[in-house]
């Protein structure tokens, strides 16, 4: 009988300790092979610690909650076999590791959490031998200088044709390669550029990046796609522009999809709303203020189309047509380019069939509009055209639940394929 | 509890990591040294300093001797010389304690905390150092593992009493009158041929076939030849058994028991990884055997713990911990750094002196190279003749197609200092006509070197 000590392996990047967060064993309990002993919590990761060995536990080191030491002690198993903590014949066999290869007695963890790099996955019986390994002859030859300065630049001289006798790596073979990269075959006239172009990201630019980078930083976005038939409103629309006037200018989708949206939110107030995340605090409005999106010569500015809830169809046109004039002019005021509640964006035929809108921090939704198309559709007997438009639609999910951000959709979804309702009193 | 926390924490102060500890901290990384013993390691301490010192002085008697037995070819005569042994040991001492200083020097030079006690591993992070004091505790981002190595014992010669270690030899109140030598490996060699100059009645044991089995015969037949003029008695294919009565029991090559007078019994088998009671079994390292396993960076299979030096496996050689832990410190310190090296060369201080860097002609054969190979012999050299040293050679193996130098290989006096020339050459990646073509001093030993490329080239000048 041995006994075998299992320790909490080295869990990842730079990490020093993990708290224990469950004990899937107990003492008396046999545990073979890969079962699970515990799990534990990095500030990255939770982790599971498989049984390298077969065997009795006899013995477990600390509590749930009990923050332990990477290399400390976690179980001890009473195996049948002979000795303690040998290493087995299988890691003594293989070639010596690449860098951190996990100890024979702790085979690697494995990370529940997605997307994360572990140092190194599960056993790997069979390596390919390291460099280091390589017999001396088969070295690339080059002086220790020359092999510095590759270091230092990332180079893998192995990659590097040697100008000098013996196939030896010169000074000016290595900056030859780096100037250049690595050999590979090239057409006539197609020659490489290498050429790098610097643009200072500033004014517009700038502030543009500060804010999506504020909203994508900050905001765990959830992106609803949904089709909209919109036969029935382009029939409505066509009929409406037949006779445009002065006061009733050419409609587009846009202020019916704004009037959709006063409706929806005046049953779902807490999509028309401002989350300020520093101070806790949800301000939700009674006053819809829609920020079109448009792009512009000098980049996206958002104009504002204040009270929404207070227009009807072509008052809501009109301050559209309104502003996007201004806005493209760069005659727009700051008033007219602020205080959104929620936006709309857009890029009309170049709308593709979904995009993934990125919130108008710190408001908490967005409603992208993307291209129309005829489509067939399946009308229960035969496939109809019918002119199809998706909305792909992005939503604060810190505070906007995706049940909420669904029948918001759906609710708009209704509103456009049926328009008559949006005249419609509630 | 004391508690001490550092970005590198170095477990040893041996070539190895004090050469570690003095990198970092000129790289800026704030570093810990733990060493239980004198700075300097077992190179420094009780190795190649002191061994290398006894030598020289073997080798002053021994001048004097031969004057004083009329066998000077030059016509040198002395009277009987004696040696004051006690002096010679205090001569070498004093010799240790200036170099033991010098790292203390260096290392407070490079801004690096030395704490004297023996150093255990709570776990990957943390050492507790158990000094004079008391406990200090040391959390370290990385550790670094540099122990060293220790002479291995023969269960049945355990050291003790006239039973000595490589360590004893170098301090004995006097010059044993017969000395058995248990292991014919460099060690052995060297100390049993120094106090065979000294005039103990030396004799070596091997269990193996020839005395320096590491080395080709080529290379090792001038040392054993020089040995038997020495008096020294080479019994090779025999094995120790045990000590009684001021004798070694041995078996000899065909088997049957012999017994040797002996006053002390010099036990040099090899060496092995001083990583007792480090608490090594807390981290669960992979092992190479007694070694810890490491890999191209020095790394152990812990992150954040790396290892150099005599603990990670041969070759165990000063110079090699020395350029790991060079390394590992700029590693440590966030520098793109993996072991590279073409060769690491290896030195025999025997009489006359051996010298190996890179491939011998048997081991590039084995490494599938063609071969071509160069040997100039010092009795065609003017300046081995001018010193009365005309044994040996020097060997050059080249690549047959490219005439890339794989290794050069020497023996002979003073040849020693020729490693330099040789390492730089293969380090370099030379070839033939790179050594061929450039100058060599006349009249010197490293012209030899030149010589022997010429001839692998096929017109040597002066063979």
């Amino acid at each position: 009988m041995g006994e075998h000590v299992v320790k909490l392996p080295d869990v990842g990047e730079g990490v020093a300790e993990a708290e224990l967060v469950e004990w899937h064993v107990k003492v008396g309990d046999i545990v073979r092979e890969d079962d699970l002993l515990a799990s534990v919590m990095t500030d990255k990761a939770t982790v599971e610690i498989p049984s390298p060995v077969e065997g009795e536990i006899v013995w477990t080191g600390g509590e749930i909650g009990d923050t332990v030491a990477i290399g400390s002690v976690l179980v001890r198993v009473k195996t049948a076999g002979g000795g303690a903590s040998k290493p087995t014949p299988e890691s003594q066999a293989a070639e010596a590791g690449p860098p951190l290869a996990p100890p024979a007695e702790a085979p690697a963890p494995q990370a529940r959490a997605p997307k994360r790099e572990l140092p190194l996955a599960r056993p790997a019986p069979k390596r390919e031998p390291v460099a280091s390994r390589r017999a001396p002859g088969e070295k690339p030859v080059a002086s220790p200088a020359v092999r510095l300065l590759a270091r230092d630049a990332g180079v893998d001289l192995r990659q590097v044709t040697g100008s000098g006798p013996a196939g030896r790596i010169t000074g000016d073979d290595l900056d030859a390669f780096i100037a250049r990269g690595p050999d590979a075959p090239r057409g006539p006239g197609l020659a490489r550029k290498t050429e790098v172009t610097e643009v200072k990201v500033v004014g517009l630019r700038r502030r543009i990046a500060e804010k999506m980078a504020l909203s994508k930083s900050r905001i765990p976005h959830i992106t609803i796609v949904e089709e909209v038939d919109v036969t029935a409103l382009e029939d409505l629309r066509a009929a409406l522009n037949k006779k445009p006037t002065a006061e009733k200018p050419k409609l587009t989708v846009l202020p019916f999809l704004m009037r959709a949206m006063v409706r929806a939110l005046a049953e779902q107030p807490s999509l028309n709303a401002l989350f300020d995340d520093d101070a806790g605090v949800i301000r939700q409005h009674a006053g819809v203020h829609i920020g079109v999106a448009a792009q512009t010569p000098s980049g996206l500015l958002v104009p504002v189309v204040k009270h929404a809830e207070a227009r009807d169809l072509w008052d809501c046109a009109a301050e559209v047509a309104r502003l996007a004039e201004r806005a493209r002019d760069g005659t727009a005021s700051r008033d007219e380019l602020s205080g959104s509640t929620i936006t709309i964006t857009s890029l009309g035929p170049l709308g593709a069939i979904a995009t993934t809108p990125v919130i108008n921090y710190p408001e908490v939704a967005i409603v992208g509009v993307n291209r129309m198309a005829i489509r067939p559709m399946w009308d229960g007997a035969s496939f109809a055209p019918r002119k199809m438009m998706n909305l792909s639609s992005s939503f604060d999910h810190r505070v906007i639940d995706g049940w909420d951000a669904a029948v918001f959709v759906q609710r708009l979804k209704e509103l456009l394929e049926t328009p008559a309702l949006l005249f419609v009193d509630a | 509890m004391e508690e001490i926390a550092c970005k590198l924490l170095v477990i040893g102060a041996g070539p190895g990591g004090y050469v570690c500890a003095i990198r970092a901290g000129q790289l800026g990384v704030d570093t810990v040294i733990v060493e239980r013993g004198r700075l300097g390691g077992s190179c420094l301490n009780v190795g190649c300093i002191p061994s290398k010192a006894l030598i020289h002085v073997a080798d002053e008697f021994e001048v004097l001797a031969t004057a004083a037995a009329g066998k000077s070819v030059f016509g040198l005569t002395a009277s009987a010389p004696k040696v004051d042994f006690a002096k010679a040991v205090a001569w070498k001492d004093e010799i240790v304690t200036r170099l033991n200083n010098g790292v203390a020097g260096l290392l407070r030079k490079a801004r690096v905390k030395i704490v004297h006690g023996e150093a255990k591993f709570r776990d990957g992070k943390t050492v507790v150092v158990e000094t004079e004091t008391g406990l200090t505790l040391i959390r370290a981002e990385a550790v670094v593992i540099a122990a060293g190595s220790a002479p291995v014992e023969l269960r049945f010669l355990p050291f003790g009493g006239d039973v000595i270690s490589s360590t004893d030899a170098l301090s004995l109140p006097e010059v044993p009158k017969r000395l058995a030598v248990v292991g014919g490996g460099y060690i052995g060699l060297e100390l049993g041929t120094a106090f065979a100059k000294l005039g103990s009645k030396v004799t070596v044991v091997e269990a193996l076939p020839r005395i320096l089995p590491l080395y080709d015969q080529e290379l090792t037949a001038p040392v054993a030849r020089r040995l038997q003029e020495l008096g020294v008695e080479v019994l090779t294919g025999a094995k120790a058994e045990g000590a009684s009565h001021g004798a070694l029991r041995l078996a000899a090559a065909n088997g049957h028991p012999k017994k040797i007078a002996a006053d002390k019994i010099l036990v040099t088998v090899g060496r092995a990884p001083a990583v007792a009671g480090l608490g090594l079994e807390e981290l669960v390292l992979d092992m190479d055997g007694r070694f810890i396993r490491i890999g191209e960076r020095c790394e152990t299979s812990m992150r954040g713990v790396y290892a150099i030096g005599d603990v990670t496996g041969e070759p165990m050689l000063a110079h090699r911990a020395m350029a790991q832990g060079e390394m590992v410190a700029e590693i440590v310190a966030g520098l793109p750094r993996a072991w590279d090296k073409r060769c690491i060369p290896a030195i025999c201080f025997t009489d006359p002196e051996i010298v190996s860097a890179g491939l011998s002609p048997d081991e590039a054969r084995a490494a599938g190279h063609e071969i071509k190979v160069g040997q100039f012999p010092f009795s065609a050299s003017g300046r081995a003749m001018s010193r009365h040293a005309e044994r040996g050679f020097v060997r050059v193996v080249a690549q047959a197609d490219r005439n890339l130098v794989l290794g050069i290989q020497a023996v002979g006096q003073g040849v020693s200092e020729l490693s330099a020339a040789f390492g730089l050459a293969i380090e370099m990646g030379a070839t033939l006509e790179d050594i061929a073509g450039t100058i060599h001093a006349h009249p010197t030993l490293g012209e030899g070197l030149q010589e022997a490329s010429l001839k692998a080239l096929g017109h040597a000048l002066h063979i």
